[in-house]
């Protein structure tokens, strides 16, 4: 497998003393649609700003598609395309000159007819000769969508794209990316909708405190380390016995009024111990009402994982 | 090589300074007519001593250079704090730039205001006198070498200022204080010889009075010597802006 991203032992300390990476490597598949998730102050930041090479690594190295960043800077930033946390925008010209003008640092002449499609696709077409201070908002943070879009990168770089923008906007932003990853770029992003990114990536990687506690394929991280809830539903109030207990030890059996509730796992292929749950079961209530399963979905993964780093063994 | 980059960039900053004409051409030809007005009718018809030349005509290319020397600074400086303070640099920083391009469409635009400004001066300020243009390459060559080392340093002091307040401290402190006292409304020959020898350690000095010498062909200094201090100082201030750019110096930080 050929990778688009792959960093290795990257640290970062800052010169107040911070440290914000303590060395993370990741690989990012070419063609993947990869999220970058982490809380507050994980090092989501820091690790793009040092891939869109505005932010010096303290010691480590950055690949793009086998050429390493340092030594092919120009060669690497041209097929890099970085949508910037912070909204920046150059008060002096409007959207279209401002899309022109990036085009042009790139090394590329301007293309009419993207930029055109660009405006059109991020809704800034009526916006597109006002001069940029008087964008709102939102429109300023599409706009740097646009300016990250303009050269046609093959790797696509989205930190927190989204934040700001409504649920609408949001929908067809993702639409247009998701049709740009099937035309071959490959996406990274970090974002705090983790059902938008359990919804559109296929990898995922998640960083806490400067270091990568997980990264993999989303469905093989909700696999095995994603476990589900078997939820058994009785007509009566239970009551588990320490005997039971015993039984039911290995899926860690709750009562909740009526209900059962198993935690089931899930081996690397992908198969629960539902038989096995449901078995101990029916041995020591009888057969139940109701059966029901309830996945856990990528924020309780997400929120199990960074509360408690142990549990990782992928 | 991204020349087009270079060239797109080069382009951006002179559109830039264009679209807000007024502050940056139109105020600056302003300015210079006052201090005109004003020290020719305050000095009125005396001669300059031991120059042989009217205040009148010693004082326009005193006057045109200090301009053009301070906007080439706010060229570059202006663009660089703006670009820190609307997080453009991080766009300028994400391009594929080398460091040499980088600098050399920046430093070219801030010459290509000086130079705008100092024509435009020049055309307001020549109907009032009968100036010689005595040697246009002298005229030229300090013309451009002064804008490129005031456009570096506009360049060096944008980077490390990290608000407003810094450059206004860099400005008034420094640059201020070196273009006033630099013999623009002065022959240092009038100076008290202690005066006169720390004039000689003010590198602004030698742009002031090897652009005069171009005009009226009298000067305060060798301008062989002058050429020879200038040019160094524009391949070190070259060489500073590179280095430090492509370091990140206080941006990358």
């Amino acid at each position: 497998m050929s990778f688009a991203i792959e960093v290795n032992q990257l640290q970062k300390t800052y010169t107040n003393g911070k440290t914000a990476l303590s060395g993370v490597s990741l690989a990012v598949p070419e063609g993947s649609f990869f999220s970058l998730l982490g809380p507050n102050g994980a090092g989501k930041s820091t690790l793009i700003n040092i891939l869109a090479d505005t932010v010096k690594p303290t010691s480590g190295s950055v690949q793009f598609l086998g050429h390493d960043l340092f030594s092919e800077r120009a060669w690497c930033k041209r097929r890099l395309g970085v949508v910037p946390q912070e909204v920046a925008f150059d008060p002096f010209f409007a959207p279209r000159d401002i899309l022109k003008i990036t085009s042009g640092l790139y090394g590329v002449k301007p293309d009419k007819v993207w930029i055109e499609e660009l405006l059109e696709r991020l809704e800034l077409t009526q916006h597109a000769g006002k001069n940029s201070r008087q964008l709102s908002g939102g429109m300023r943070r599409r706009l740097l969508v646009a300016q990250a879009l303009v050269h046609k990168p093959k790797i696509i770089i989205l930190d927190e794209p989204t934040a700001g923008v409504d649920v609408e906007l949001r929908k067809r932003l993702w639409d247009f990316m998701r049709e740009l990853n099937r035309n071959g770029s490959t996406i990274l992003l970090t974002t705090h909708y983790l059902e938008e990114a359990e919804e559109l990536c296929n990898q995922v990687a998640i960083i806490d405190k400067g270091q990568v506690l997980t990264s993999q394929s989303m469905t093989s991280l909700l696999n095995s380390v994603g476990s589900s809830t078997l939820a058994l539903g009785y007509h009566s109030p239970l009551h588990i016995t320490a005997e039971q207990h015993i039984t039911l030890e290995d899926f860690s059996p709750r009562v909740d009024g009526n209900a059962l509730l198993l935690t089931l796992k899930k081996d690397t292929a992908g198969n629960s111990n539902f038989n096995d749950a449901y078995q101990a079961a029916i041995s020591c209530f009888g057969a139940s009402s109701t059966v029901s399963i309830e996945d856990e979905d990528l924020e309780d993964v997400f929120l199990r994982l960074t509360n408690n780093p142990a549990e990782v063994q992928a | 090589m991204n020349w087009y980059g270079c060239y797109t960039l080069f382009t951006r900053e002179v559109r830039r300074f264009l679209n807000v004409n007024m502050q940056t051409i139109v105020a600056p030809a302003l300015t210079a007519v006052m201090y005109l007005i004003v020290f020719s009718y305050a000095m009125g018809d005396r001669q300059v001593p031991g120059m042989e030349v009217d205040y009148f005509n010693f004082l326009i290319p005193g006057l045109v250079m200090m301009a053009m020397l301070q906007n080439a600074f706010a060229n570059t400086s202006s663009s660089i704090m703006v670009g820190k303070l609307m997080n453009v640099q991080i766009i300028l920083m994400m391009a594929p730039l080398s460091a040499l391009e980088l600098i050399v469409a920046f430093l070219s635009a801030a010459v290509v205001r000086a130079v705008i400004v100092g024509v435009v001066l020049l055309l307001v300020l020549v109907p009032f006198t009968h100036i010689p243009i005595g040697n246009i390459g002298f005229i030229l060559f300090y013309g451009i070498c002064g804008s490129i080392i005031m456009g570096a340093m506009g360049l060096i002091g944008g980077m490390w200022s990290k608000t407003f307040d810094d450059m206004a401290l860099l400005n008034n402190f420094i640059i201020m204080p070196l273009t006033f006292l630099s013999g623009v409304f002065y022959s240092v020959k009038q100076l008290p010889e202690m005066w006169q020898s720390v004039n000689h350690w003010n590198p602004f000095f030698y742009l002031i009075d090897g652009f005069r010498f171009g005009f009226l062909g009298v000067g305060d200094t060798d301008p062989y010597k002058a050429m020879s201090i200038v040019l160094i100082a524009t391949l070190i201030s070259i060489a500073a802006c590179l280095k430090l750019w492509s370091l990140g110096w206080r941006l990358k930080e």
